[in-house]
């Protein structure tokens, strides 16, 4: 079996297509032993992509693997992960995956950092809450590992630069170690200490060092230490040179790293040899940008350099000039372009700007045109023509610039035109068509004679025919005997489309009222599009509001829709188990898929729960009600206890409405629903108009990025009252309560309430009570730990979060510490002062009380779903409930039950959207299911969970 | 990143390729023609470094490549990876093939296909350089092997009774040897 696999793999290698031995690599990979599966895997890291579906079939293998205590085989796994996973089975393999960051076996390490490497550039929300672990592997004892979790590094750095910039120290550190030599003499190549490793250190330095002076001046010492050291003479030394020279450049200037750079390139561009001219030349593209001059330096090796007979160099010395265009040489550099051009199809547009005047403009796209033609990417010519028809600012100079298009195009025309490209060919008829008659000294009878001719030519494309009799049409205004000619003889042709415009241009060239009032309006209708285009389509909002209210769904984007597809299709990768405690006996379910109908009774294993939930979002819960909905929408209604408004209007929906009618969900219950769609239309119609749906967004994303939240939490300046003192040995207090509150989330306004009481008491020592002194209406509310912000000899505050379920109070305590009376107590509060990203969670989330019963209904409505593992706090005796009260206390979570290794959470937005979690003991892991008809309020919560269970201490 | 690793021989006949990302069949079969038709017509002192074709990724990936005896090394890389490094990380390819096979020739590609791969996959893995140095890469090749051999004895040993004999391809005809030894002890 082996021997074959092997052969299969030569045999499509070779391109013959070996599909039928893909399902053979698996159960190779599956069954064999070591041997058998190493080429089981390599079989199938070669045979399937990400997209395949046999792929499904390794993941309990790859899990078993991963698992397994035989080094090769975790390698092999790791290997395979790598390579072909695709997104969605990611969550499957990552807790495994992450464990392996931890393994005493630098290889296994190395290949676990690589693997998540690739799955963060899958799918990066994923693995963010790893991102301490890859700063680990960063400082691993292992170069190797460190050296794969530089990969990752250079592309977070990539990504956000500013992000990182602590890390520089690090990096720097680490190039240092490289060059003086601290790595086992096994990293050395031909004498260098680790080069590879080096040219992705100086890569990110130059990244990290872009534009900041602070960063760079750190890194300079290191940069001239690995510039000296590079002085070996083999092609890696050569390497990391280069990356140097490119580094200095890149960060903040400093004359004498610039100085020794630019010696640098020097030899390279002298180099007799081949591969360090050509990055000599790519260095100096490069280095040009910010200083012209050094390429004078080098003139005559560039000269040399344009006429190599190598195809590469030439490219790049092109590349070079293109970077020194400037008004005076554009033409020199055009021509030897233009040279350049005969072989090859590759010229940088943008040289022309500094075109020196119109006549040489033209000719040169002219050139370029008959030269590129066809080959040239279709931007060229439709810059070309947006450039002539838009023009510049002065009218006079684009006439003339048109009038000499017109011109030397006529020219070209009356000579042989039959071996111009096409494209060419196109753009001449557009420009002859809008532009003809700015010639005044030219009969148009002329140039209608001769596009006539043009049409006639054998070698010309139907579609360039289009293109001409499109700008005939244009200019045939008064010389009926010509066109009607012309379109009696194409109305009897074999293309529909030239058939039509044929007889359109007989009808106009016929009727001249109608001509022009078709150009007048053409014109009038190009100007109207051009100006303002309704992206909003707000003339459509009557007919949807009439779908609406007819019962049709609201629409929903495509990656909404193609989601809940995926989701419908999505397989549950853990293994099975008994799901909620959910009763779904009396549910009947549809399938979307099939027609059929299905019922499933409780107590199902995992995967047809799942499916049964799925499609549960959609049908909900009709007791004793049958609904079958099909691809093609309406199948079949036996709907009983719906109004009967719903059922012809929702059979009879117009077509533009189909989409939207297959979509269509009842989510409600038949006595609201009406209500209830005016609801919907009405949340639909605020979508259109990019209202609060949008705002809520970005302002969960928001909180996701730990931003500063909207919600300013002004500074503000209070006056209390002083407290009198009630007998010289007691202390006083001055209790202050200040409510915070926002009376909408995004509001955020906050009202200050003066103190209410002012209560005397005795505070114990250390004060841990004061929560003691709040108000009684106050006093039931869950809150947090007083925690203490500051204090001096004389005051201390601290401060206490109460929960509402309308809103956070932040109550702070001022007490006095001495034994003075304190008057006029000023206090001025500015929101740096609060844990923002805490506090802003606590503002936006409440628990949601709900009864298991409740909990399993609405579960069923939700449709966005999340899974992910997360850590347990494993030390306790009952992990599950010390982790699930543990989030509790962070988050304002309400535990709804625990049924064995089973438990169900609930919070709501402040806005009502609820989220349900569901939690399982998984191994050492708490396998998490969040649910929530927002899209990324569960990424949201997930997110401030990691969080609260990384703080937890154990 | 590496998209593509691939050998040929001189005649264009694909000896090992490797994509790290997803072409249909067809298309690899084609960027494999295009990228030999690209690379052999290059004269042997001009530079490594071209352009990559139309098919994978146009101007902004770059194939590097180099020609021992009878056989071409292409990487197909995109912007990010250095010129040179990569070049240099076709040198360490082959010596460590050399070092594995013995004296490696276009014949130990064909027969080997697997070890080859294996190789390949402790150096490169999903497209990222996993591992430069090549005593570590041949470690673990080698322990690999070793682990293989002592299963395929055991197994061995089991059919030992039933005469069954492992094919012997030890006196092969090398072909080009002698070449890829003149270019690799080129300094």
């Amino acid at each position: 079996m082996r021997e074959i696999m092997v052969r299969a793999m030569y045999c499509e290698m070779l391109g013959y297509d070996a599909s039928f031995t893909y399902i053979h690599a698996i159960k190779l990979a599956q069954q064999g032993g070591v041997l058998e599966k190493r080429v089981g895997y390599l079989a199938v890291s070669l045979f399937l992509n990400e997209g395949h579906e046999l792929l499904l079939l390794l993941v309990n293998t790859v899990l078993k693997d991963l698992q397994s205590t035989n080094l090769i085989e975790a390698c092999m796994a790791l290997t395979v992960v790598a390579q072909v996973f695709p997104k969605d089975m990611i969550p499957a393999v990552l807790p495994l995956v992450e464990d392996k960051l931890s393994h005493p076996k630098e290889i296994i390490r190395r290949k676990a950092v690589l693997a998540l490497y690739k799955f963060y550039l899958i799918a990066p929300n994923q693995v963010q809450h790893i991102h301490s672990k890859f700063r680990k592997a960063l400082c691993d004892q292992d170069p190797g590992v460190m050296t794969s979790s530089l990969h990752i590094y250079l592309q977070l750095i990539t990504e956000s630069p500013d992000g990182y910039k602590d890390l520089t120290g690090s990096f720097v550190t680490i190039l240092k170690q490289v060059l003086g030599g601290k790595l086992p003499v096994d990293f050395n190549y031909r004498n260098v200490p680790a080069p590879w490793l080096q040219l992705q250190l100086l890569r990110i330095l130059s990244l990290l060092g872009r534009e900041d002076q602070s960063t760079s001046e750190l890194m300079y010492e290191v940069l001239d230490e690995s510039l000296r050291r590079a002085e070996m003479n083999h092609n890696i030394t050569y390497a990391i040179l280069y990356e140097c020279v490119k580094a200095v450049y890149t960060i903040h200037p400093k004359a004498e790293l610039l100085e020794k750079a630019t010696r640098c390139i020097g030899n390279f561009v002298l180099s007799p040899k081949i591969n360090l001219k050509y990055l000599g030349l790519k260095a100096l593209t490069y280095v040009v940008q910010h200083d012209a001059k050094l390429a004078l330096q080098h003139q005559m090796t560039i000269i040399e350099c344009l006429d190599h007979t190598d195809f590469t160099i030439k490219r790049e010395t092109l590349e070079l000039l293109f970077r020194i265009t400037n008004a005076q040489n554009v033409t020199v550099i055009v021509e030897k372009m233009l040279d350049f051009l005969h072989v090859s199809c590759y010229v940088p547009m943008k040289t022309l700007t500094f075109a020196p005047d119109n006549s040489w403009f033209i000719q040169t796209m002219n050139d370029v045109f008959s030269t590129g033609g066809d080959l040239l990417q279709q931007d060229v010519p439709n810059n070309f023509l947006r450039l002539l028809a838009e023009g510049s600012e002065s009218k006079e100079e684009d006439d003339q610039l048109r009038l000499y298009a017109v011109d030397s195009y006529l020219t070209v025309l009356k000579g042989d035109a039959s071996h111009l490209p096409q494209r060419f060919l196109q753009l001449m008829s557009w420009v002859l068509g809008e532009y003809a008659h700015l010639q005044e000294s030219v009969d148009q009878r002329e140039v209608i004679r001769l596009l006539t001719q043009l049409l006639d030519q054998r070698s010309v494309s139907s579609e360039t025919r289009v293109w001409i009799l499109s700008a005939l049409t244009k200019i045939s205004e008064g010389q009926t005997d010509l066109i009607l000619d012309l379109a009696e003889g194409l109305s009897s042709s074999q293309d529909t489309v030239l058939r039509q415009q044929a007889q359109e241009l007989r009808q106009l060239s016929q009727d001249s009222q109608l001509y022009e009032w078709v150009l007048f309006h053409l014109v009038a209708l190009v100007c109207v599009f051009s100006s303002q285009v309704d992206s909003s389509l707000s003339f459509l909002d009557g007919f949807v509001s009439e779908a609406l209210a007819a019962g049709a769904a609201p629409y929903k984007p495509p990656h909404q829709r193609q989601q809940e597809l995926c989701e419908d299709r999505a397989l549950n990768l853990e293994p099975y188990s008994f799901s909620l405690p959910v009763s779904l006996s009396s549910c009947s379910i549809t399938d979307r898929q099939s027609p059929t109908l299905l019922s499933i009774s409780s107590g199902l294993s995992g995967n047809s729960t799942e499916l049964s939930q799925k499609a549960g979002s959609s049908t909900l819960i009709l007791e004793g009600v049958k609904r079958v909905w099909g691809k093609d929408g309406y199948l079949q209604q036996k709907e009983t206890t719906a109004p009967p408004v719903d059922e012809p209007s929702a059979a009879v929906q117009p077509s533009g409405q189909q989409e939207a009618a297959e979509r269509l969900e009842p989510q409600l219950e038949p006595s609201t629903q009406n209500q209830d769609k005016q609801q919907l239309a009405s949340s639909l119609f605020v979508g259109l108009g990019a209202g609060s749906s949008i705002t809520t967004d970005s302002f969960l994303y928001g909180s996701l990025l730990e931003e500063e939240p909207a919600t300013s939490i002004s500074a503000f300046g209070h006056t209390p009252k002083s407290s009198t003192a009630n007998g010289p040995a007691q202390n006083k207090d001055t209790k202050e309560d200040r409510r915070a509150n926002t009376s909408h989330i995004l509001g955020g306004d906050m009202v200050i309430v003066r103190p209410n009481t002012i209560q005397d008491k005795h505070p114990p020592p250390g004060s841990s009570d004061l929560t003691a002194l709040l108000p009684a209406d106050l006093k039931d509310l869950p809150h947090s730990d007083v925690s203490s912000l500051t204090s001096d000899p004389s005051l201390s505050m601290s401060s206490c979060r109460l929960f509402r379920d309308e809103a956070l109070l932040l109550v702070i305590f001022i007490s006095n510490c001495t034994e003075t009376v304190i008057k006029d107590v000023a206090v001025q509060l500015t929101c740096e002062e609060l844990e923002v990203c805490y506090s802003f969670f606590s503002v936006t989330h409440r628990p949601l009380v709900v009864t298991t019963e409740e909990y399993g209904k609405l579960w069923l409505s939700l449709s966005h779903d999340v899974k992910q593992n997360l850590k347990l706090l494993t030390d306790a005796r009952d992990p599950l409930r010390t982790t699930l009260n543990a989030l509790k206390d962070a988050l304002q979570l309400h535990v709804v039950d625990i049924i064995g290794s089973e438990g169900i959470v609930a919070c709501r937005l402040l806005s009502g959207a609820p989220c349900l979690l569901h939690c399982r003991v998984n191994g050492a892991a708490l396998a998490m299911w969040l649910r929530s008809p927002h899209p990324v309020l569960p990424y949201c919560i997930l997110y401030h969970c990691q969080r609260a269970l990384a703080q937890t201490p154990r | 990143m590496i998209k593509a690793i691939l050998i040929f021989n001189n005649h264009g006949k694909p000896r090992l390729s490797k994509f790290y990302e997803h072409y249909t069949e067809d298309t690899e079969q084609q960027i494999i023609r295009e990228t030999f038709h690209l690379v052999s017509k290059r004269d042997e002192n001009i530079c490594n470094f071209l352009e990559g074709g139309l098919l994978i990724g146009g101007s902004d990936n770059k194939l590097i490549y180099r020609h021992y005896a009878t056989l071409y090394f292409v990487f197909c890389v995109d912007s990010s990876e250095s010129e040179l490094g990569i070049l240099d990380l076709i040198q360490v390819l082959v010596e460590t093939l050399d070092k594995c096979f013995e004296n490696v020739c276009e014949l130990d590609l064909i027969f080997h296909v697997d070890k080859v791969h294996n190789i390949l996959a402790e150096m490169v893995m999903g497209g990222m350089v996993l591992e430069t140095n090549m005593s570590e890469i041949i470690t673990q090749v080698e322990a690999q092997g070793k682990m293989e051999k002592s299963e395929l004895c055991a197994f061995l040993s089991l059919c030992r009774p039933l005469s069954f004999s492992v094919p012997d391809r030890t006196g092969r005809h090398r072909l080009g040897s002698q070449g890829l030894r003149r270019v690799l002890c080129r300094p």
